[in-house]
Parts: C-alpha cells; sequence; structure tokens
C-alpha cells in the first residue's frame, strides 16, 4: 500500500469524525489528565516515604509547599499519615473520574462515528446505479460493512486513544524524571529506543508469518468446503479414507504454520521481556548505587521504580499499534471503494409531470459501460392503454429494453417520451412511482407478506391488498398459511416457492396502481393456467393501464395489442399476432412449434 | 457466506461438557503440566521482583553499604533470564496444545463429517459446518491454551502475593487487603453486566448484518419500488439501537475499571498509613513498606482482565457445544459389526473379501419417507437385470430422486429390502456398494487441483495413460489439450475456471476410469451449446456400455436410447418400456416426451427460457 493512499484513508475517517472530533479530542485530554494524575500517586508515595516518614526535606513546587504547610506542616503529616494516604486515593479517585470520562467519551464517539459510517455505506449501496447490484459480490460488500467498519471503530475506541495516552505517559514520565534526575532518567531511557525499534520491525517481519497462516487456513477451508459440497461424489467413489488423508495434509500444514507463528512470537516476546526487565533492573541497581553514594533519595528510587514500569507497556504497545494502523487504512481504503461508487440519481432537478401511459421510443441506442453494444435503433409507439407483448432470445435485449424506461439504465442517444415528455427530464424517483415493474427474480424482504405488500403504496387500506392478491392468484395460497398475511417471509419464516414469490410481487406491483406496469417475464414462473387467469382479471381491472409482458408463451403474446419480437439488440418484427404469425420469421417458428403438440412427433 | 445466526450463550458453566473436552486436551497432558509448572513460576517470579527491591532497599540503601552490590545485581540478571525464558516456555506450551487440540478436533470432526449420512447433510448448511470446523475449534483451542495462561498466571500471582504480605506482616497484610471482598462483590457485579450488555450487542449487530444483506440482495427491487429512504430510515433505527447498547456496555467497563483502580489504591493508601507508621515505630522496615506498596499496586492487575477472560470461555463453552454436537452426531447408516468385520470400514476396507459385483438389482416392497408420515416410496418394486439402462422420468418431487438415493445406500428403505445380486446390500459393506457405484452429478463437482488430478479421483492408481483413455473415451481428451497446460492445468476452486460442458466430460472420464458395475447418471438440466450437447450425449452412451444403470434424464436423446423408460409419479411406476412401445401406447409419457420435444425446439431457438 502507498502512503499516498493511506493518507487519502485517514482523511476519509477524519472525514467521518465531524461533529465528534471534539468528543474525540475530549477523550484524548481525559485521558492525558488522567496519565498525570497516575502519575503523581507515586510522587506522594515518594514524598511519604523520603520526607514524612524519613525526614529528608522536601524539594517540592512553592504552592505544594504552601498546601503541606498550612495543614500544618511536615510534623503534622507524620502525626497523620492517613492525610497522605487520602490525598493517593483521592488522586487514584480523580484518575478514575478522568478514566471514565475517557471511556465513556471515546465509546459515544467511535459508536456514533461507526453508526454514521454504516448509515452512509447502507445509504450508498441503496443509491448506486443499477449496474453496481449485477457486478456486485454481496459476501464481499457486508463484509466491508460490518467487520471492516468494525476494525475501523476498534482503531478509534482503543488504539487510537491508546496511542494518545502512551505519548502522554512518555512525555509526562520523561519529565518528571529529568526533573528529579537527569542522570537517572538517561540510564532509564537506555534500552527504551533498542525495545521500540525492535517491536516495530519484530511486527513488519512477523507480518510474513501472519500471511502465510491465514493462506494455509484459506487452504484448509477450501478443502474442507468442497469435500463438503462434493459429499455425493467422496461418498460415490468411497474416498473417504483418500479424502481424510487430504484434510489432514492441509490439517497439519496449518498447524505447523501456526506452530512457527507462535515460535516466533515466543521468540518476540520472550526478548521484550527480557529486555524490559533487564531495563528495571538496571534502574534498580543503578538506584541503589547512586542512592547508596548519597546522589539520590530513597523516594527518587521508588518513584523511578515505578515510571519505569509505567514507561516499557506503551513502548512495547507501539508495535502492536503501527501493524493495527496498518490494517485500519486498508479497512478504510475498501470503505473508501464502496462510497466512490457515482450515484444514481438526476443531474438536474427532473420534472414531475402527470403521467397517462403514451410511450414513444425513436432511434433508441444503448450500450453497457464496457462498450457491449445491448440496443440498436429501437424505434415503437405505445399508446396509453395498449398492452405490448416482447419476444426474443436470451440477450436480445428485451429486460434492458424495459430497464431503460423505468430510468434505471440511461439511453445513450436518441429518445424516449412519454406523453411527449422527453424521459431523461422526467425525475428518476417520480417515475419509477409511475411505472410498476415485477422483475424477473423478485425480491420479498424479510417481513411478512402484508408489510411487504403495503410497501408498494402508503396507507393503501386491506380490502386493496387481498382484491390484488386475487387478481395475481395468490390470496388462496396467502389465506392457507397459518398465520395468513402475517407470515413472516424468508430466512425466519416460511419459504415461498419461485411461483408464489412471483405472484407476491406482481401483487405489490398492483396494488402501487401505475399508469404503466412492466412484466418482466414473470409470469414464466406460475403455470399456464394461472398465467392467463392473471391476465384476464388484470384486463378486466383497469382498461387504461398501458402493459408490457415479456414472455415467450405464443398464448400470452397473442392477445397483445402490440408484439415486439426482438434479436441481438434489434426489433426484427413488430406487429399483431396475425400479421406476425403469417410471414416467416422468429415468432412464427415458436408459433409453430408450440402448436404441434398433438402432431406426429414419434420421430 | 456468514451464517448471520445469533449465538446464543448458556450461561451457566456446563461441567459436563468441559469433561467432555478433557479428553481433547488429555493427549496434551504433559504440556498442560508443564504450563501449569511454568506459568506458576512466572507468577512466582513476578512475586519476588518486589521482594528484589525491599532488599536492595534494606541492605544496601538503609544500610549504606555497596557489599554485595554485584552479586545482586547478578542474581537480578538471572532471576530476568529465567522469567524471560519462561515467557519463550509458556508460549511455546501454550502454543502446542492450541495448535494439538484444534488439530486433533479438526480431524475427528472431519471422519464423523465423512460417515455422517446424507439425511445430516440435507438439513445442515454447509456454512453451519464450516462455521463449526473452523471459527468454533479456533476459538475453542484458543481459550483452552491461552485462556488458562492468564487464569494460572493472575491466580499464581494473587495467591502468591497475598501469602509474602501475609506471612512478612500479617496484621499489615490483612489491612492492605482488606479491600478485597469489596473488590470481589464488585466485579461480579459489574462482570453480569458487561456480559449482558456485550450479548445484546452481538444479537443487534447480527441484525445489523442481515440488514445488509437485504440490503444489498433486495437493491434491484429497492430501486424499483422507490423505498431508499423507508429502508434506511429503518436501518437507522437499528444503527442508533446498536449505538445505545454499545455505549451502555463500555459504559459498565468505563465504571468498572476506574472502580477497580481506586479500590486499589485503597489498599495502597491503607499499606501506606499503617506502614508508614510501622516504620517510624521501627516495627518493620523501609524495605518492606515499599514491598507492600508495590504488592497493592500489583496484585489488582489480573482483576482488570477478569472479565475478559470470563467472557472468553463463556463463548469457548458456546463453540464447544456446537462442535461436540457435530462430533457426537451418529450416522443414520451404519454396517453391522458382522459386515464390518468381514468387509472393512471406510476408512479401512477390506476389498479382498469383497465378492464380484453382477449387477443385478431388486427394490422388493420398498417403504420410504424424509420425514414421518410423508411416504415417498410406498410398496415399491423393481426388477432390474445386469446391463439394463433405466431412464427415471416423471416431474420434480416424484420420486425419482429417492429411487436413486435409495439404490446408493446414501439413504436406507424404512422397510422392505434392495437386494443387489440376490443379497440385500445392508449385508454388505457401503464401501463395498459405492467402490463399484459411478455417479455423476446433474451439476458436477470438481475439486481444486488439476485436470488428471480430478480424472484420477476415480481410480487413485491410475496411471497416465489410463487416465488420457478415460479422456478420450468421452470426447475430454480434445478440449483438455487445448487448455494451457493440458492435463496439468488447474481447474479452479470448484471447478470454476471450466465451462459446465467441459466439468461435465471431466466427470464422465472420473466416473469412466472407476469402471463402476453399476452407474448412476443425474442429468443436468441446464443447457449447453448443441454441439457440446453432441459430445456429451456420446459420452453417455459410451459410459453406459455393458453397465446397469440408472439415469434421472432430463434430454430426449438420453431418454430414447434406454433400454427401458419407467415414467415415476407419486412414488409410483405408471409406465414401463421402452421408448417406441410408450410412445404407442398414447399415455403420460407421450405428453411428457411432446412437451419436451417443444420445449427442447424452443430453447435452441430462444436460449434459456427461465433466465
Amino acid at each position: 500500500m502507498k502512503v499516498g493512499d493511506s493518507v487519502k484513508n485517514f482523511k476519509l475517517l477524519w472525514d467521518f469524525m465531524k461533529g465528534n472530533r471534539l468528543l474525540y479530542l475530549a477523550s484524548i485530554i481525559s485521558i492525558g489528565l488522567a496519565t498525570i494524575f497516575s502519575f503523581l500517586s507515586p510522587l506522594v508515595i515518594r514524598y511519604t516515604i523520603d520526607s514524612v516518614i524519613g525526614g529528608t526535606p522536601m524539594n517540592a513546587p512553592i504552592w505544594v509547599m504552601n498546601i503541606i504547610e498550612s495543614i500544618g506542616g511536615q510534623d503534622t503529616l507524620r502525626q497523620n499519615i492517613w492525610m497522605c494516604s487520602i490525598a493517593v486515593v483521592l488522586l487514584s479517585l480523580i484518575n478514575g473520574i478522568f478514566t471514565y470520562y475517557k471511556g465513556k467519551w471515546s465509546a459515544v464517539a467511535s459508536e456514533s462515528i461507526a453508526q454514521n459510517m454504516k448509515d452512509t455505506l447502507y445509504d450508498k449501496l441503496q443509491n448506486v446505479r443499477y449496474d453496481y447490484y449485477v457486478k456486485a459480490e454481496t459476501g464481499d460488500l457486508i463484509q466491508r460493512c460490518t467487520s471492516d467498519v468494525d476494525t475501523v471503530r476498534r482503531f478509534l475506541a482503543i488504539q487510537l486513544v491508546e496511542v494518545g495516552r502512551a505519548l502522554f505517559m512518555l512525555g509526562m514520565a520523561i519529565s518528571i524524571m529529568f526533573s528529579l534526575d537527569v542522570r537517572m532518567t538517561l540510564v532509564s531511557m537506555s534500552i527504551i529506543p533498542g525495545i521500540f525499534l525492535f517491536s516495530t520491525l519484530y511486527y513488519m517481519k512477523v507480518k510474513a508469518s501472519f500471511l502465510e497462516c491465514d493462506e494455509s487456513e484459506g487452504q484448509l477451508t477450501t478443502v474442507l468446503q468442497e469435500n463438503l459440497t462434493g459429499m455425493r461424489v467422496v461418498r460415490a467413489f468411497a474416498r473417504q479414507p483418500y479424502e481424510r488423508d487430504k484434510f489432514d495434509e492441509v490439517n497439519r500444514d496449518f498447524r505447523g504454520k501456526v506452530s512457527n507463528l507462535i515460535s516466533l512470537l515466543a521468540w518476540y516476546w520472550s526478548f521484550s521481556d527480557f529486555l524490559s526487565m533487564l531495563q528495571m533492573g538496571i534502574v534498580l541497581v543503578s538506584g541503589v548505587y547512586w542512592t547508596v553514594s548519597g546522589h539520590m533519595t530513597l523516594g527518587t528510587l521508588v518513584v523511578f521504580t515505578t515510571y519505569e514500569g509505567m514507561l516499557l507497556w506503551p513502548v512495547r504497545l507501539m508495535g502492536r499499534i503501527l501493524t493495527d494502523m496498518g490494517k485500519t487504512s486498508v479497512a478504510l481504503g475498501r470503505i473508501k471503494e464502496i462510497l466512490d461508487e457515482p450515484l444514481d440519481k438526476d443531474e438536474k432537478e427532473g420534472l414531475k409531470p402527470e403521467i397517462q401511459g403514451n410511450i414513444e421510443f425513436q432511434h433508441v441506442n444503448f450500450k453497457y459501460e464496457n462498450g457491449k453494444e445491448v440496443l440498436k435503433d429501437i424505434t415503437f409507439k405505445v399508446k396509453k392503454g395498449q398492452t405490448v407483448a416482447i419476444l426474443g432470445p436470451t440477450g436480445s435485449g428485451k429486460s434492458t429494453l424495459m430497464h431503460l424506461l423505468h430510468r434505471l439504465y440511461d439511453y445513450d442517444s436518441g429518445s424516449i417520451k412519454i406523453d411527449g415528455i422527453e424521459l431523461r427530464d422526467i425525475d428518476k424517483k417520480w417515475i419509477r412511482e409511475k411505472i410498476g415493474i415485477v422483475l424477473q427474480e423478485p425480491f420479498l424482504y424479510s417481513k411478512t407478506i402484508k408489510e411487504n405488500l403495503k410497501m408498494a403504496k402508503k396507507g393503501v387500506d386491506e380490502d386493496r391488498i387481498y382484491q390484488s392478491a386475487r387478481i395475481a392468484h395468490v390470496h388462496d395460497v396467502i389465506t392457507s398459511f397459518e398465520k395468513g398475511y402475517d407470515t413472516l417471509v424468508g430466512e425466519r419464516g416460511v419459504t415461498l416457492s419461485g411461483g408464489q414469490k412471483q405472484r407476491v410481487a406482481i401483487t405489490r406491483a398492483l396494488i402501487k396502481d401505475c399508469p404503466i406496469l412492466i412484466f418482466d417475464d414473470s409470469l414464466s414462473a406460475v403455470d399456464t393456467e394461472t398465467d392467463a387467469a392473471i391476465r384476464k382479471a388484470l384486463k378486466e381491472r383497469k382498461k387504461d393501464v398501458t402493459t408490457f409482458i415479456i414472455s415467450h408463451r405464443i398464448n400470452t403474446l397473442s392477445e397483445a395489442d402490440m408484439i415486439l419480437v426482438m434479436e441481438e439488440g434489434r426489433i426484427i418484427e413488430i406487429g399483431k399476432h396475425e400479421t406476425l404469425v403469417n410471414k416467416p420469421g422468429l415468432y412464427r417458428r415458436i408459433w409453430e412449434i408450440q402448436n404441434t403438440k398433438e402432431d406426429d412427433l414419434t420421430a | 457466506m456468514t451464517t448471520y445466526q445469533e449465538q446464543e450463550y448458556n450461561k451457566k458453566i456446563d461441567l459436563s461438557l468441559w469433561r467432555k473436552l478433557f479428553k481433547y486436551v488429555m493427549p496434551y497432558k504433559k504440556y498442560m503440566i508443564r504450563l501449569t509448572l511454568v506459568m506458576m513460576a512466572v507468577g512466582g517470579i513476578d512475586v519476588i521482583f518486589p521482594l528484589m527491591t525491599r532488599y536492595a532497599i534494606d541492605n544496601f540503601v538503609i544500610e549504606g553499604k555497596f557489599e554485595g552490590l554485584w552479586i545482586f545485581a547478578a542474581v537480578y540478571g538471572l532471576l530476568v533470564l529465567i522469567q524471560a525464558t519462561n515467557v519463550k516456555l509458556l508460549a511455546l506450551n501454550a502454543g502446542s496444545i492450541e495448535t494439538g487440540v484444534i488439530y486433533d478436533i479438526r480431524r475427528k470432526g472431519f471422519d464423523n463429517l465423512q460417515q455422517l449420512s446424507f439425511s445430516y447433510y440435507d438439513k445442515t448448511p454447509v456454512g453451519w459446518m464450516m462455521a463449526r470446523m473452523t471459527s468454533d475449534v479456533q476459538r475453542l483451542g484458543d481459550t483452552i491454551a491461552w485462556g488458562m495462561v492468564d487464569m494460572v498466571w493472575g491466580f499464581t500471582m494473587m495467591v502468591g502475593i497475598a501469602i509474602v504480605m501475609l506471612f512478612i506482616n500479617f496484621r499489615l497484610a490483612l489491612i492492605s487487603l482488606s479491600v478485597v471482598p469489596l473488590l470481589a462483590i464488585a466485579s461480579v457485579y459489574f462482570q453480569q453486566k458487561i456480559l449482558k450488555a456485550h450479548r445484546r450487542v452481538r444479537k443487534i449487530n447480527s441484525r445489523i448484518t442481515g440488514a445488509f444483506n437485504e440490503g444489498i440482495m433486495g437493491a434491484k427491487t429497492t430501486k424499483t419500488l422507490v423505498r431508499e429512504e423507508e429502508n434506511l430510515k429503518e436501518f437507522k433505527g437499528l444503527t442508533l439501537e446498536m449505538f445505545d447498547s454499545s455505549v451502555r456496555a463500555a459504559m459498565y467497563s468505563a465504571v468498572y475499571l476506574p472502580l477497580v483502580v481506586t479500590l486499589g489504591s485503597i489498599g495502597t493508601g491503607l499499606a501506606m498509613w499503617y506502614g508508614g507508621k510501622a516504620v517510624m515505630l521501627e516495627t518493620i522496615s523501609y524495605g518492606t513498606l515499599v514491598l507492600f506498596i508495590s504488592y497493592t499496586i500489583q496484585f489488582f492487575e489480573p482483576v482488570r482482565d477478569l472479565a475478559r477472560i470470563f467472557s472468553e470461555f463463556q463463548s469457548a463453552q458456546a463453540s464447544a457445544e456446537r462442535i461436540m454436537s457435530l462430533i457426537d452426531t451418529k450416522p443414520e447408516i451404519t454396517d453391522t459389526p458382522e459386515v464390518l468385520e468381514s468387509f472393512g470400514d471406510v476408512f479401512d476396507p477390506k476389498p479382498e473379501n469383497w465378492p464380484e459385483i453382477k449387477g443385478d438389482i431388486t427394490f422388493r416392497d420398498v417403504n420410504f419417507s424424509y420425514k414421518d408420515g410423508e411416504e415417498v416410496l410406498e410398496n415399491f418394486n423393481l426388477e432390474v437385470k445386469a446391463g439394463q439402462s433405466i431412464a427415471l422420468v416423471g416431474e420434480t418431487g416424484s420420486g425419482k430422486s429417492t429411487i436413486v438415493n435409495l439404490l446408493c445406500r446414501f439413504y436406507e428403505p424404512v422397510s422392505g429390502e434392495i437386494l443387489i445380486d440376490g443379497v440385500n446390500y445392508k449385508e454388505r459393506s457401503q464401501a463395498w456398494l459405492q467402490s463399484n457405484l459411478g455417479y455423476v452429478l446433474q451439476t458436477p463437482h470438481l475439486f481444486s487441483g488439476t485436470v488428471k488430478d480430478n480424472i484420477r479421483y476415480g481410480k487413485l492408481d491410475a496411471a497416465d495413460e489410463d487416465i488420457i483413455n478415460a479422456a478420450k473415451m468421452v470426447n475430454a481428451h480434445e478440449f483438455i489439450m487445448k487448455l494451457e497446460k493440458g492435463y496439468e492445468t488447474e481447474v479452479g476452486e470448484g471447478g470454476s475456471r471450466l465451462s459446465t460442458g467441459e466439468k461435465q466430460l471431466i466427470s464422465f472420464a472420473r466416473a469412466i476410469l472407476a469402471d463402476p458395475r453399476i452407474f448412476v447418471l443425474d442429468e443436468a438440466t441446464s443447457s449447453v451449446d448443441t454441439e457440446t450437447e453432441k459430445i456429451i450425449q456420446d459420452a453417455i452412451q459410451k459410459v453406459l456400455k455393458g453397465r446397469t444403470s440408472f439415469i434421472i434424464a432430463h434430454r430426449l436423446s438420453t431418454i430414447r436410447s434406454a433400454d427401458r423408460i419407467l415414467v415415476i409419479s407419486d412414488g409410483k411406476i405408471i409406465e414401463d418400456g421402452n421408448h417406441s412401445k410408450l410412445m404407442r401406447e398414447k399415455g403420460h409419457y407421450y405428453r411428457l416426451y411432446t412437451n419436451q420435444f417443444m420445449e427442447e425446439q424452443e430453447k435452441e431457438i430462444l436460449g434459456r427460457v427461465n433466465e
């Protein structure tokens, strides 16, 4: 990963922190204050040991001396050591209060940033262009929206604050130590740069080993997955022993790789512990030496040993935080990729005209982003209330034609006019409200059936729902469920068959009550009789709805006011059933096949 | 994809479960004992370091002499070295336990998965099994090894400190540690709260994951219904709930940690107060005072981690429950002890005792149901002579697949029997039958590896020539040679780098290499182009030749060329005969055939009809 990318990624984080930056700052300041107070306790302890108990004259800032004088000086304290104890407890308490605020504020800030990120991602994913969903990998996207966001959140909630604390600690400890004894401070610091360097270098090195483990685990997962999904093949060839050996190999390999990693870690831990403890030892021994030779006091020695313990911890943590920052940057980059997707929105304020349902295509061309031409020179005209049926081979552009009308894609050239208004000038969401479309693979939300239906139109009454469900021939199916319309759909509820799903989706489109209705091959999953019944009910219901039906059933096609036959992105035949059936072409061939049923087929 | 199931945790410690797990730790007893000893040493030395400081203060600083300082430094250095070694040992031992236990449980789980019946596979999603075998095992192993480390270390250190303090000065120790009961009460209270809050967070989190899943899967529909804003509103409700409960969980920790620190400082304050007085009265030394102060600080360190360790153990227990349930599931289809005795089991077959198979198959009064009450086959009878090819036709759910599943002994009849060469197949081993069985799936399944590896799966000791011959026989050789590296070409995960037609041909080659007596073909409905279709048809004919074969057929040409066609409806054979006989009868088969004929022709013009 390039440094520039990292900077950009963290810039994104900075943007997301908007509104929480102050809170975050407050949290870091809290931890800083908490750190200061945690450093004061050892000083009080030192004073107590040296001056109160030991009787050496103390060397402290004037204001501290004043406080001590005001309560009666060293002697009073000597009589009442509990006062010093209270001071220690009070300092801890104040430290605790700041720690509490740090915990609270960093949680609020990081959680609200995470919340904001998730909301933004969700919103984005709902509003990207239609073709994004065609190529999207759901699993990967979910990973980005959940675990990557969580990586960022953890970084904000824990690591970043810890960095703040570590810096405060280093600063505090070093300055206090310097003020107490310069020479001793230098001794205390002697190994620290080494430890820091070692941690950082080591974490860079161990990354490779982590990667190896990941890869080995990946292999293990693959073997397992293939075995489980191919269980029938395994059984059919009685290959269990072979599979067992294969799994054992990867299982063993993974164990080996993890063991390697742990050996590396063990080496690291023990070496860095060794260095740290050695540093402690050096402080103790040289401290003792200087104390004995009278260069410093016992209390100072105690302070130094205590601070040393506090210092070593953030230094050792640094290496780890640096690695985690790398991970966070990667996670941010993955989130950024989603957020950088272009939105599906109008460039300018769209019109919101009343829609009648007169549609005119003129020389419309369209190609996908990858340059593949999908629609070429499409021209036709539909009057309000007419039914148009479309027939064509796979990939001939039927669905795309409908998607253009719904403004899921925008045409490249030519013109589409609805009631005389250029489609491109009409507000996207407005036109989608006015055109009901039932997709090939309809989706039902994991809510109740009623909720799924109600979402088509706000405040729709139940009668209307039932009536539409009857037209779509699904009312009886729904009422046969134990909970009727309140049945939950999807993962936690019942699984509807493809045909049932289609019909619920049709009901949903009907409830919407649009002047234009599109069935994108949505009747093919229901049987022929139901198909006919639905169409009949549709016809009786409303006369002035412009309807498009994509189908390969001649019965369906033949009833349309106009039939479009498409091939390779062009309209190759256009007209009514009677016309098309009488001239050679795709339509006639399909018609022939579907009407040879009872003829002699015994080849 | 990940499973979105919410994880429910059993709140109680389940001793019988841990006892069961103990079995898996037993092989690593040696490491376990070593680890415990090392951890105790680590905790012990942690206790000794402050004692060293005390010694230094009392003997050098107070006495004001240098004698022995170098020896002291040397001893200190030695302790450091020992401690560093200990740390290394503890990591290595804990690592051995972790990797070992994980390896063993995975192996055991995998072996069991190889033997579980298809009734298990039919109702258990692969994702579920994967999660058990990967993340659950990992979590369990981690916790057994490292949770142990934390526990023993914390325990030894706390106990060690308490003992040394009590030993050095009983009264002062009691006073310094007087806050411990208070700490215990606060810990229990807060830990429960924290655990509960975290559980809530996890639940909402899985709902958010579900919402993302739905948001993406349903995005097209959302667009057409113009529901973006409502969806976002609902989603925001979820993230708000997440925010509230996460912050609440964080708050408990935010209160708990300072509380521990403050309670600890009370201990320190007490030690200083009473200790200080004692120093002035000269009942204890300076060093002892410093020691007590350090100890009171050190004592409370492990307490902070308790909540984390506790929750780790809890979730490890939940993992253990799930993985044990997988390992403890018994296969429904098993061979009797007598059969195992003479024919061997799946992992250890005894092919030398296996009788030759001819290929006569009889279903006698077979009844079968997947679930209680829903009979799929009722009094099903069928007699097939060796070498016959049988095409099974009928609608989805008519029972075709069940017949084949029973024949392969993927399932067993509820009553009645299936005879192979006149002997009930339960009297022979599963391995015997399945070794003599060729099975080509509707959707061919290939394994990662080369083309050659995949064909060799049919006969592991096949020579390269045999593999090439098998490929030639099913017309796969040509396209394989056109691949980048020929037979050495990697097919990708699940054969993803090959087309469906190519995968089918390879699976035929695999089956023909195995040279089974009985062959089962579950024909694909997905269409391939006309050219490939012809090649595949030719391959099928070659594979079927001279074998007893059952075909769940979808293609007319396959059906037509079968020796016998069985039309199945509601688990019964309603028509039985060859193509021309059934066509003359103008019954079910006739209608089915004409419909199919029409569809195939349409497909030729329109491509796949149901996209």
